[in-house]
C-alpha cells in the first residue's frame, strides 16, 4: 500500500512555470510550490501569495528590544543603584539612547532571521519532492518544477496529475511513500 | 501646457515660469524695502532662504552623481529633474553677492575688527575666518559646482541626440571626481555660511548634518515635481507607483540618517559638557526656542518615521506627497533653527522678511528651473537604461 504525498511536474522554462502557477492559483490550489534555479520576478503574484507577516513580527520584537534596553538602563541607573556619573542626573535618558537603539536593531535582526525560518518552515529535513530522481539534479541547474502537496483541499492524485499535464507539465510524477 | 509624449518634450511650457519669476521679483523688491528698514533682520532671513535653496541644489547634485556612480536604472526617469536642479545651483551665486557686499558684517561677528581685538579665540581663528578668504572660498565652491553641474548636464543633453555609448562612462568618471569634491565643498560651505554665524562654536559633523538635510530636500522635490508633472499629463505612464515607492524608501532612510547625525552631534556635546560647545544647544533650549527644538525633533523625525515606516503609505501617492511637502517644510525649519537662535537668543522672532526672501530666491530658482527643464526632453531619451527604468518593479 502506497500513500500519495504530492505530485511533481516539470516545465520547460520560467515563462511556462509562471503560466502554470497562474493556472493553479486561478483553479483554487493552495498548497503548491514552484521550484526554479533562480528567482523569477512576479512569481509571488502569479502564485497568489500574500505579503508575509514578517514585518509585524520584526516590529514587535524591535519595540520589545528597545523597551528592554531603555528599561534596564533606567532601572539600574536611577533606581537600583543610583550613582552620579560625570555630573549627569540619575535619570540621564540621553545616555540610554545608544543601547536602546542597539537592542532595538539586535532584536529586529534576530526576529527577522528566526521569524523568516519559522515562516518558511525551516529547518526541514525532508520533503516529498526528493523522492523524485529527476528533481534534485535538475532543479539547481535547468529544471522548472511545480509540486502540489497531498494536503491541498483540491488534491486527488490522478486528476491533479492530469491537470498539470493539461497546463504544459511533462514528466508528471506522483510522489509516494510506503504507508 | 502641452506635451509631446513621443519625444518626451514639453512643446508649450505655459505661464508657470513667468508667474514664478513674477512672484520672485516682487518678493525680492519687498525684501529690499525690508533691507532699508531693518538690515540686520533682512540678512538673517536672507541667509536662511539662501541656505535652503542652495541645499536643495546640492541635494540634486548628489542625487545625479550617485545615480551615475551606482549605474542605477530605477532613477533614470528622475535624472533630468535632478540634473536640471543641479544645473541651476551655480546660478544661485548671484544671491551670494548681497552677503558679499554687506551681509558679512550683519551675519558674522568674526568680521568686526573691534570684536576680534577683544577675543582671543577669534584672533586664533582669523587665519581662516577673515573676509577675503571667506569670499575666495565661496567663489571656489561655486566654481567647482559650476564645473560639475555644467559638465554632467551637457553630457546628458549630448546623449539625447548621440549614439555614443561612452557618454555613460564619461558621466560616471566626472561623478567619481565630483563626489569627492561635493563632500568637501558642502562641508566647508556649511561651516562657512551657517556654522560660523556662531564663530566660537564648532562641530565636526556639521557638514554631514547639512548634507542629510540636502538629500532629503531633493527627494521631496522629486516627489513633488513628479506629482506636478503628472498633474499636467506629463510622464503619467512612465513614473509609476514603484518609482514613488523607492523615493519613499529613500526618504524614510534619510529621515533616520538625519536623526542619527543630529543625535550624534547633540550626544557628544551633551556627554563632554564643555561650556563653549554646550552654549549652542543652550541657546536652542531657552525661551520659545525650546518648543521649536521639540517641534524639530518630532516634525523632522518622529512623525515622518511613524507614517513612512508602513509600506502602504510609501505606495499611496497622496500620503507620500503630503509627507514630502511636510519634510521639505521641516528642512526649512531645520535651517531656521540653525541660524536664527544665534541672532535672537531669547526666543523665536518671526519676521515677514522670512517669507519674502524665501519666495524671492525660491521664485527665481523655480522659474529658472522650469525654463531649463521645459526646453529639453523631460527624461534622458537616449539613455540605454531608460526603458528598464520605465518597467522597474520593486521585488
Amino acid at each position: 500500500m502506497k500513500k500519495p504525498l504530492g505530485v511533481l511536474a516539470e516545465f520547460s522554462s520560467s515563462a511556462t512555470l509562471m503560466y502554470a502557477a497562474e493556472n493553479l492559483r486561478d483553479n483554487g490550489y493552495k498548497k503548491f510550490d514552484c521550484h526554479s534555479p533562480f528567482p523569477i520576478h512576479g512569481m509571488d503574484a502569479a502564485m497568489g501569495m500574500k505579503r508575509s507577516h514578517l514585518g509585524f513580527i520584526i516590529a514587535f520584537f524591535a519595540i520589545l528590544g528597545g523597551l528592554i534596553g531603555f528599561g534596564l538602563q533606567s532601572w539600574s541607573h536611577s533606581i537600583a543603584y543610583p550613582i552620579i556619573i560625570s555630573g549627569k542626573p540619575y535619570f540621564a535618558w540621553q545616555s540610554y539612547i545608544i543601547i536602546t537603539f542597539e537592542l532595538f536593531v539586535l532584536f529586529a535582526a534576530f526576529a527577522a532571521v528566526f521569524g523568516m525560518f519559522k515562516l518558511n518552515r525551516l529547518p526541514m529535513f525532508h520533503h516529498p519532492v526528493f523522492y523524485s530522481d529527476r528533481f534534485s539534479p535538475k532543479v539547481t541547474n535547468d529544471g522548472f518544477y511545480v509540486s502540489i502537496e497531498a494536503n491541498d483541499p483540491k488534491f486527488e492524485p490522478d486528476s491533479t496529475a492530469d491537470f498539470l499535464k493539461s497546463i504544459g507539465g511533462s514528466n508528471v510524477e506522483i510522489l509516494e511513500e510506503d504507508a | 501646457m502641452k506635451f509631446d509624449s513621443k519625444i518626451y518634450q514639453i512643446t508649450q511650457p505655459g505661464s508657470f515660469g513667468n508667474i514664478s519669476m513674477g512672484i520672485g521679483v516682487l518678493a525680492l523688491i519687498l525684501s529690499a524695502v525690508g533691507y532699508l528698514t531693518n538690515a540686520g533682520q533682512f540678512f538673517h532671513s536672507y541667509l536662511v532662504s539662501f541656505a535652503f535653496w542652495v541645499t536643495l541644489g546640492l541635494g540634486g547634485m548628489f542625487f545625479t552623481m550617485l545615480h551615475h556612480l551606482t549605474s542605477s536604472t530605477w532613477s533614470t526617469v528622475f535624472r533630468r529633474i535632478s540634473e536640471t536642479v543641479t544645473k541651476i545651483l551655480p546660478l544661485l551665486f548671484i544671491f551670494f553677492i548681497p552677503i558679499m557686499l554687506g551681509g558679512i558684517h550683519e551675519l558674522y561677528h568674526w568680521s568686526h575688527a573691534d570684536v576680534i581685538a577683544n577675543d582671543e579665540l577669534l584672533q586664533k581663528k582669523s587665519g581662516y575666518l577673515n573676509e577675503v578668504f571667506f569670499i575666495i572660498r565661496t567663489v571656489l565652491y561655486f566654481l567647482i559646482w559650476f564645473f560639475f553641474a555644467t559638465k554632467l548636464y551637457t553630457l546628458s543633453i549630448l546623449q539625447d541626440t548621440s549614439d555614443d555609448a561612452s557618454l555613460t562612462q564619461r558621466m560616471l568618471k566626472f561623478s567619481s571626481a565630483g563626489m569627492i569634491l561635493f563632500a568637501l565643498t558642502i562641508s566647508f560651505a556649511a561651516f562657512d555660511w551657517l556654522m560660523s554665524t556662531d564663530a566660537h562654536w564648532y562641530s565636526t559633523i556639521f557638514g554631514v548634518y547639512i548634507f542629510a538635510g540636502s538629500y532629503l530636500a531633493i527627494l521631496t522635490f522629486l516627489v513633488l515635481a513628479s506629482h506636478f508633472l503628472q498633474g499636467n499629463g506629463i510622464l503619467n505612464k512612465e513614473i509609476t507607483v514603484e518609482h514613488f515607492h523607492d523615493l519613499g524608501k529613500l526618504l524614510f532612510g534619510f529621515i533616520i540618517f538625519w536623526a542619527y547625525i543630529a543625535g550624534s552631534q547633540y550626544f557628544l556635546i551633551w556627554y563632554a559638557n564643555i561650556p563653549e560647545e554646550t552654549i549652542w544647544f543652550l541657546h536652542r533650549w531657552e525661551g520659545s526656542w525650546k518648543p521649536m527644538s521639540q517641534f524639530l525633533m518630532f516634525g523632522h523625525f518622529v512623525i515622518p518615521f511613524i507614517i513612512l515606516v508602513f509600506r502602504a503609505s510609501k505606495r499611496n501617492l497622496s500620503v507620500l506627497k503630503t509627507m514630502a511637502a511636510w519634510i521639505l517644510f521641516m528642512h526649512y525649519v531645520d535651517i531656521y533653527w540653525i541660524v536664527m537662535p544665534t541672532f535672537h537668543q531669547h526666543g523665536v522672532h518671526f519676521s515677514w522678511m522670512d517669507l519674502t526672501t524665501f519666495l524671492g530666491i525660491g521664485g527665481i530658482f523655480i522659474s529658472l528651473f522650469w525654463r531649463q527643464f521645459s526646453a529639453k526632453p523631460v527624461v534622458p531619451v537616449n539613455d540605454p537604461t531608460l526603458q528598464k527604468s520605465f518597467g522597474f518593479m520593486n521585488v
